[in-house]
């Protein structure tokens, strides 16, 4: 009767009434208003060509791993807090901190490996296939730039935990941008921020992470998704089975290959797990999955810096052009991908002739075969040390050591054969690769304890100061100290545990003490040792070696009706006591006595000032206080006051005394440093 | 014939059906870790707990004149908030006020028991003020009626030294509610 009654009647068509249920009758509303059964039936009912395979997977488990990173990231996005002083402080808290934080992260990082690997099968998958020609050239090309985007965001991700490792490789990732020709400088200034690293530099990588780059690749998957659609499944030929529907044939296929994604996934973040239970180690589940280094310090070098796996080819590549300066930076950064990307997207149209597509399909595999080429290279290049044998070099480097490398001496050496010496100079190379390997895995080494020693740190009780992480590391002396030491003090004193078997090696190489465990009673008892008061570990290699000191060492002490061993352990006791580093559990009276003896004027006392005992400064280091961060400080500010050594001083510079028109060569807070990992004073973790 | 058929069909069906169970079961195991582990972490906050309530020095005896006119004053404490340490950081407010010639010290938290703004005091009218929604409370936290606010404003304890230094008891209480409840 009404036109309007006609056609609700069209778009509802009568259904019998009373045989749904309740979730019936509501899924009906929903059709009513949606249309979502025919969405649904679009969808799932697509023809499979020839049936389902699960060469058609590699497509729907990119989406699923894509799915699963937007999952993963929002949820990361929730607690991550982008500036270069919340963002290593944030992702610390939730890789160790909240629940599940682990797992999550583990899941982000691993998946986005995943997911280059999933790019790299199903680009082979199409070229293979010939799924790039007519009419589906459009959708190559989109795949294309979804795969650009997709290392994007894993090359952008790669910076946000702000550790050291993201923040050296995103340098030199911004760097080489920074050489495409015209617009490469401001191109740089713009992704870091200004010219500087900081902030900026976190806010923008994050925006682009977790913004710019999914929101375009989103738009563009939805239309990739659609011309796939439209073209239909581009099947394998020739077609021999019947076809079948997309559902829920090919789907199942799908989800099985989904599974697998997710059981690798799963399975790279818990194999650590695994071994630590199976080596029966307590299993830390913040040290699963995601690595997080330390935190991104400009002023540290970081020599174990390298880019993510699959940027590795590209790294190594880089090397192939090192001889040729900035323009072979530019040539291996810029010019050889970027023709390597163009003749990628001129596929399809070579494609139209089967020669063509025979280059293409070759031309991919020589790709990923030099790909797998270079990222081995620069796998052996780094860890070649492991499985070399550096002791068969033995006999070359004690050539090179004896002949100071000089050419003309090794020739000498060789009698100047010259098969001889070209068979040296090639395991000399070879040796010379193992040591820059030694030093790549030492420099991995020293990261992976700078990194635990951030997270040891990041977990005090008064927790991270609002100024940040790094300021915490700066002012640890367990951290800073070794690296202090190494700069300003190792190239005169050594500083090894006289038990490891490197101690004679190093001790011969030291002109100075063995600081280590110094104000200890251990270390007190070799000075006091007539056998080692001359030795490399004390006086032997300075200029002290036949002063007072030896000389009471070896003649006074081993007087024993003077010197008791009793007296002589109290004499140690309380020089431990004076550093305030006495074992715990020595007997207060012991220490009494030995300070009574250390003052006395007919022994220590006769040359060195010890509390009141009124010996006068100069002739001897006043031992009140020995060993204390008070007197070390005081000895590395300057050792030419008369409270130390005065003018009788070796070689030690004054450290913290300024020069004539010219600042001291350390600051005080790194002598407090210094001295205070000297002494082993530095913040313990309860438990430990 | 028929029958075989019949059979055949239902064959198919049942073997349809495995593959779609399969399918889902399938898809939902790969989903399920991403999602299982965001909402584990997105739920963290929910076993984080405040800093327990303890007394706090706020000031001492002098610093209050007893006017019965309230003064406020900054709570200073150590705070951490996620990762970072704050150290002697003003973490809140209180207003404190003593009668002529006492030496009690009444202490009231700053924070509206409405919707927790920050109650500020109007020395002109004499009385306490909520800028967010106008609750009106007198100069000893009483309401004053018609208010928003369901209860008065929220008392909190006080102690004062021999030395004459006060300590309040820094607490937090539910708002929006008639009860005083403190949170934990």
């Amino acid at each position: 009767m009404k036109p309007q009654h006609q056609h609700d009647q069209k778009q509802m068509p009568q259904r019998p009434v009373g045989s749904l249920g309740v979730l019936g009758q509501l899924a009906d509303f929903l059709d009513d208003r949606t249309g979502y059964r025919a969405l649904m039936h679009e969808a799932l009912y697509e023809r499979v060509p020839g049936g389902a395979r699960w060469r058609y997977v590699w497509g729907s488990t990119l989406v699923f791993a894509f799915m699963t990173q937007v999952i993963t990231g929002l949820v990361l996005w929730s607690s991550y807090s982008a500036s270069a002083q919340t963002a290593w402080e944030s992702v610390y808290y939730i890789q160790h901190e909240m629940t599940g934080g682990w797992l999550l992260r583990g899941i982000h990082h691993v998946m986005a490996q995943a997911m280059v690997v999933l790019l790299a099968l199903h680009l082979m998958q199409v070229v293979i296939d010939g799924a790039y020609r007519a009419p589906r050239e459009v959708n190559f090309w989109l795949g294309l730039v979804l795969m650009m985007l997709v290392l994007g965001m894993a090359l952008t991700g790669y910076l946000l935990p702000w550790d050291q490792k993201g923040y050296w490789a995103t340098r030199v990732a911004t760097n080489l941008a920074g050489l495409v020709p015209l617009v490469g400088p401001s191109l740089q200034q713009i992704v870091v921020g200004g010219p500087d690293y900081g902030h900026q530099t976190v806010t923008r990588f994050f925006a682009i992470h977790a913004g710019f780059l999914p929101a375009t690749l989103v738009l563009m998957l939805v239309v990739h998704l659609s011309l796939f659609r439209k073209h239909g499944l581009c099947a394998k030929q020739p077609i021999t089975r019947p076809d079948a529907m997309f559902w829920p044939d090919q789907v199942l296929k799908d989800a099985v290959a989904m599974l697998a994604v997710m059981a690798v996934v799963l399975g790279v973040i818990l194999m650590p797990a695994v071994r630590a239970m199976l080596e029966g180690r307590p299993i830390v589940p913040g040290e699963l999955g995601a690595e997080l280094g330390a935190p991104a310090d400009p002023s540290q070098p970081y020599a174990a810096a390298r880019p993510e796996w699959y940027f590795l080819f590209l790294f190594q590549f880089l090397k192939v052009f090192e001889g040729w300066g900035a323009s072979g930076e530019f040539f291996g950064a810029i010019v050889v991908p970027g023709l390597v990307m163009t003749a990628m997207f001129l596929m399809p149209i070579l494609g139209r002739w089967q020669l063509g597509h025979r280059f293409n399909v070759a031309f991919t595999f020589a790709l990923l075969a030099g790909i797998g080429l270079l990222t081995a290279m620069a796998t052996n290049e780094d860890y070649a040390a492991l499985w070399a044998d550096r002791s068969s070099f033995a006999d070359v480097e004690k050539l090179l050591e004896e002949t100071e490398n000089d050419k003309a001496k090794i020739a000498a050496h060789f009698g100047n054969d010259v098969a001889k010496i070209a068979a040296f100079e090639v395991r000399a190379k070879k040796l010379e690769r193992i040591r820059h390997s030694q030093s790549f895995l030492d420099a991995v080494a020293m990261a992976k304890a700078d990194a635990s020693r951030s997270i040891e740190l990041a977990g005090r009780p008064e927790r991270i100061p609002s100024a940040g992480m790094l300021e915490l590391i700066r002012n640890d002396a367990l951290s800073q100290g070794p690296k202090l030491f190494a700069q300003h003090c190792a190239s005169c004193h050594a500083h090894v545990d006289p038990a490891a078997p490197e101690a004679e090696a190093v001790l011969a190489k030291a002109s100075a003490a063995n600081l280590h465990g110094f104000g200890t009673a251990a270390w007190m008892r070799g000075l006091l040792d007539p056998k080692q008061v001359a030795g490399p570990a004390y006086f032997g290699n300075t200029a002290h070696k036949e002063d007072d000191m030896v000389n009471f060492v070896q003649n006074d002490l081993t007087d024993a009706d003077t010197w008791k061993p009793d007296d002589i352990e109290a004499v140690i006791a309380a020089m431990a006591a004076e550093a305030g580093l006495a074992a715990a559990g020595t007997a207060p009276a012991v220490i009494e006595k030995g300070r009574g003896l250390v003052a006395d004027g007919d022994r220590c006392g006769s040359c060195h000032t010890f509390r009141d005992n009124g010996v006068a400064a100069g002739s001897a280091p006043d031992i009140t206080g020995w060993g204390s961060r008070e007197w070390l400080v005081g000895i590395i500010v300057d050792p030419t006051h008369e409270r130390f050594y005065g003018d009788s001083n070796d070689r030690m510079p004054s450290f913290g005394k300024a020069g004539e028109g010219s600042a001291p060569i350390l600051t005080g807070r790194q002598i407090g440093l210094i001295a205070d990992w000297l002494r082993g004073d530095w913040y313990r973790p309860a438990g430990h | 014939m028929t029958r075989d058929k019949t059979s055949d069909e239902s064959a198919a069906d049942r073997r349809g059906f495995m593959t779609k169970l399969l399918a889902v079961v399938c898809g939902g195991l790969a989903t399920l870790p991403p999602v299982l582990a965001g909402v584990w972490m997105f739920l963290d906050p929910l076993r984080r707990r405040g800093a327990a309530a303890t007394f706090l020095p706020v000031t001492d005896l002098a610093s209050v004149p007893d006017d019965g006119i309230p003064r406020q004053f900054a709570v200073v404490a150590d705070r951490v908030d996620a990762w970072t340490g704050f150290a002697a950081e003003p973490i809140g407010a209180v207003y404190l006020r003593r009668e002529k010639g006492s030496d009690t010290v009444e202490a009231l938290s700053a924070t509206c028991p409405h919707a927790g703004c920050f109650v500020e005091m109007e020395s002109q009218e004499r009385c306490f003020r909520c800028p967010c929604h106008n609750s009106k409370f007198t100069l000893d936290g009483g309401m004053v009626a018609p208010s928003p606010s369901p209860r008065a404003m929220d008392g909190l304890e006080c102690q004062v030294a021999k030395n004459g230094e006060i300590a309040v008891k820094w607490q937090n209480f539910y708002t929006g509610i008639a009860e005083k409840v403190a949170r934990p």
